[in-house]
């Protein structure tokens, strides 16, 4: 093992600890959220998933950057196959390991991957330019600040260096490999002949190959440069994705799979309401009953949301999952016409208050208070009640995140924990205790119109 | 005009009788004058069909969607089981509502509670008597006539039935005129989640002149509806163009209620 394996090994070992610690946290910070059972009709859970995050059923909506989506989806997931063999190379010190198993088709693959490469390379530009030139609007709305920006110009740029440098090396790699094995030894190079591909190199950095030098030890040099940048690029992106939005290439997977599968329109019934409701319609039942034991643990029921911890792990996990594509609000009505209600704040809102929050956890320990709340201080109540609870976001996500779930909860802690709601709502409210209605007619009139 | 023939759950157990269906004709469709004709036009259209049909009239309450979706879930619930214990104790199996947000919370809020019953929108109660023959279309005054349809969002996105109000269109064989945001992209009139009983929150623009807009744009010289909130918001908007001696705000069982001669 030479020294550059050791290196190789090192750095390795390095981004799975860092990698592994972070999933952890997420992971840690996601569990913050309450319990909810989501194990039920898995055959279905699987089907949604392999529809939606597989499939990418919902990207194809938008045409254009579906398309480039897809190869840039594709190609992650296609080239992955070739890093394989990159992290063996480097561990064992071998050059190019496959080649020696598989022959013939090796050329075939490294091919496909250099066409899925190119495809990426320019998907990404094309990505660039959306997003800095021609400033679709959706990459541009208030809650994208200058990190959200960043970020996703940081993943883009970096993915088009990667891709160079995979096409690069192979294309000094090519070039070498025409060579015969008595030159290349005289530099000791040897090693990058023997590979089954003689003749034109590979299909797409062939191209790139006349304008690299042409003496070996330089080719030689580019190709190992190319090779520790690929690397280690793609290394750094691995613990940087678990930073950055772009975390849904992992999360879209379980966050798919655990989406809702009853109909849009239907909300969840609480239940710390609904064993209220049981005692005060149920004229037998005991108020001072002693409830059994397990409930004696409970905390006080509480109603709706106020803090991230008061959101079930699936809605914690929505707001990891968040790509902030903007896709649900471009078309929420609300934000449509000038409300200050976006449904992808709503998520980034969640995801940053539930990092400071289990930041702030873990340094003053369980009873911490900054006296902040993600409602309130992240998500005012002027944004929840522009919602029209129209399902145009949950609809337009692709990976079926439901902002809407969490704004409901929001306005429900607001209305029954602070008796908050606007005015005009609590006369709807109490015309609705009252008479039966949201306005006020008496429920005696009701079958009024029958006769009129 | 035949005298509309409408009877109560009470009136029909009191007699030993039993419909096929109720009808839950909802707060807007008992109070609100726009929406009654509405109601009207269905039960006309429940009597031409001779579906045998009742409505729970004064035992009704709201099914408490407004409510639930502003985040009263207390009150929301209450008025679940009261509307619960009346159903189950006149043993409903059926419902039909020209309310897509009852329709709604009938049937995906209701069942946990202890309500299970077979809930139907108008669209698609109409449309199976349609097909079934039970009430026919003749004379053809919507015969091309262009026409565009705005999904609700509780009918559409929220339950997925987009094609019954559709196929209704098509056999009163009008043009059917699609705006660019249809069907699950269709664009919300701006009544939903509670926002109907409030003022909207500070913006540059109405939800429903975004929505009018959109509709008028089409040419079109009916824009049909299936929900009574959405049939306010666009009357409104309409209005606000000076558009409403050219352009009409119908709901689907108007049309038909007009087709039919009713
Ligand atoms: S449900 Fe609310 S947040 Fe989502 S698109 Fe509709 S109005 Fe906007
Ligand atoms: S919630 Fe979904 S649609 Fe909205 S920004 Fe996030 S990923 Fe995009």
């Amino acid at each position: 093992m030479g020294i550059s394996n050791l290196i190789f090994l090192l750095l390795l070992i390095v981004t799975v600890v860092l990698f592994v610690q972070r999933v952890k946290f997420i992971r840690g910070n996601i569990l913050l959220g309450k319990p909810l059972d989501l194990s039920d009709n898995p055959s279905a859970r699987w089907k949604k998933m392999f529809r939606v995050a597989m499939g990418q059923s919902k990207m194809t909506v938008r045409p254009i950057s579906g398309l480039l989506h897809i190869f840039v989806y594709l190609g992650f997931v296609i080239i992955n196959l070739e890093m394989l063999e990159i992290v063996l190379d480097g561990l064992l010190g071998t050059h190019r390991l496959f080649s020696q198993m598989i022959g013939g088709y090796y050329k075939s693959f490294i091919n496909v991957f250099e066409t899925l490469a190119l495809l990426v390379f320019v998907s990404c530009l094309v990505f660039l330019v959306r997003r800095n030139v021609i400033k679709l609007k959706r990459f541009w709305s208030k809650e994208m600040t200058s990190w959200p920006r960043s970020d996703a110009n940081i993943i883009l740029i970096v993915e088009c260096f990667l891709m160079a440098a995979f096409l690069t090396m192979n294309a000094a790699d090519g070039a070498l490999q025409m060579a015969n094995v008595e030159d290349l030894g005289k530099f000791m190079l040897e090693h990058y002949s023997g590979v089954e591909m003689a003749g034109s190199g590979f299909l797409i950095s062939s191209f790139i190959a006349p304008i690299l030098p042409t003496d070996f030890e330089s080719l030689a040099l580019i190709e190992r440069i190319c090779w520790w940048f690929h690397i280690s690029g793609v290394l750094a992106f691995l613990v940087y994705v678990t930073y950055s939005k772009h975390l849904h290439i992992f999360l879209a997977f379980p966050n798919t799979y655990y989406s809702k599968l009853q109909p849009k329109g239907q909300l969840n019934n609480l239940a710390s309401v609904k064993k209220e409701v049981e005692l005060m319609m149920n004229p037998s039942a005991d108020p001072y009953a002693t409830p059994p034991p397990s409930e004696l643990e409970d905390e006080l029921p509480s109603f709706g949301a106020k803090e991230v911890t008061d959101l079930s792990w699936k809605q914690l996990m929505d707001s990891y999952s968040c790509t902030e594509c903007g896709r649900c609000t471009s078309v929420c009505p609300a934000n449509l016409t000038g409300k200050i209600l976006s449904p992808r704040k709503v998520m980034m809102d969640t995801r940053d208050r539930l990092e400071e929050y289990s930041a702030g956890k873990s340094t003053n320990g369980r009873d911490f208070d900054d006296g902040k709340k993600l409602l309130g201080d992240y998500i005012t109540s002027e944004e929840l009640w522009a919602c029209t609870s129209c399902n145009a976001c949950t609809d337009a996500c692709p990976i079926l995140i439901d902002p809407l779930s969490i704004i409901v909860d929001l306005r429900r802690s607001l209305v029954m924990e602070d008796s908050a709601a606007p005015t005009e709502l609590n006369g709807m409210f109490s015309n609705i205790e009252n008479n039966g209605a949201p306005w006020q007619f008496a429920q005696a009139d009701r079958l009024n119109w029958k006769d009129e | 005009m035949a005298d509309l023939q409408i009877r109560t759950m009470a009136d029909m157990i009191a007699v030993g009788d039993k419909p096929e269906v109720l009808f839950w004709v909802g707060c807007a469709g008992s109070f609100d004058d726009r929406a009654k004709k509405i109601t009207k036009a269905f039960s006309k259209i429940l009597n031409k069909a001779n579906v045998k049909f009742a409505v729970l009239g004064t035992e009704e309450g709201c099914t408490g969607d407004p409510a639930k979706r502003s985040g009263n879930e207390f009150l929301f619930q209450m008025q679940a089981i009261m509307n619960i214990q009346v159903m189950n104790a006149y043993e409903v199996t059926k419902i039909v509502t020209t309310c897509p947000h009852c329709f709604n919370t009938l049937k995906n809020e209701y069942p946990e509670l202890g309500g299970n019953y077979e809930v139907m929108h108008h669209t698609q109660f109409i449309q199976t008597l349609l097909s079934e023959k039970k009430i026919s279309i003749e004379g053809g005054i919507f015969k091309g006539k262009k026409i565009t349809f705005h999904d609700p969002c509780y009918l559409g996105r929220a339950n997925d039935v987009y094609e019954a109000p559709r196929e209704i269109l098509e056999k009163l064989d009008a043009e059917l005129i699609e705006m660019k945001r249809c069907k699950a992209k269709g664009l919300c009139c701006g009544a939903g989640g509670g926002q109907m009983f409030k003022e909207a929150e500070k913006g540059n623009k109405e939800v429903n002149i975004e929505r009018t807009e959109e509709a008028l744009g089409t040419d079109a010289e009916i824009i049909a509806v299936g929900c009574p909130f959405c049939n306010t918001m666009l009357t409104d908007g309409v209005k606000s163009f000076n558009k409403e001696k050219e352009v009409r705000v119908y709901d689907l069982a108007e049309l038909v209620e007009q087709a039919a001669e009713l």
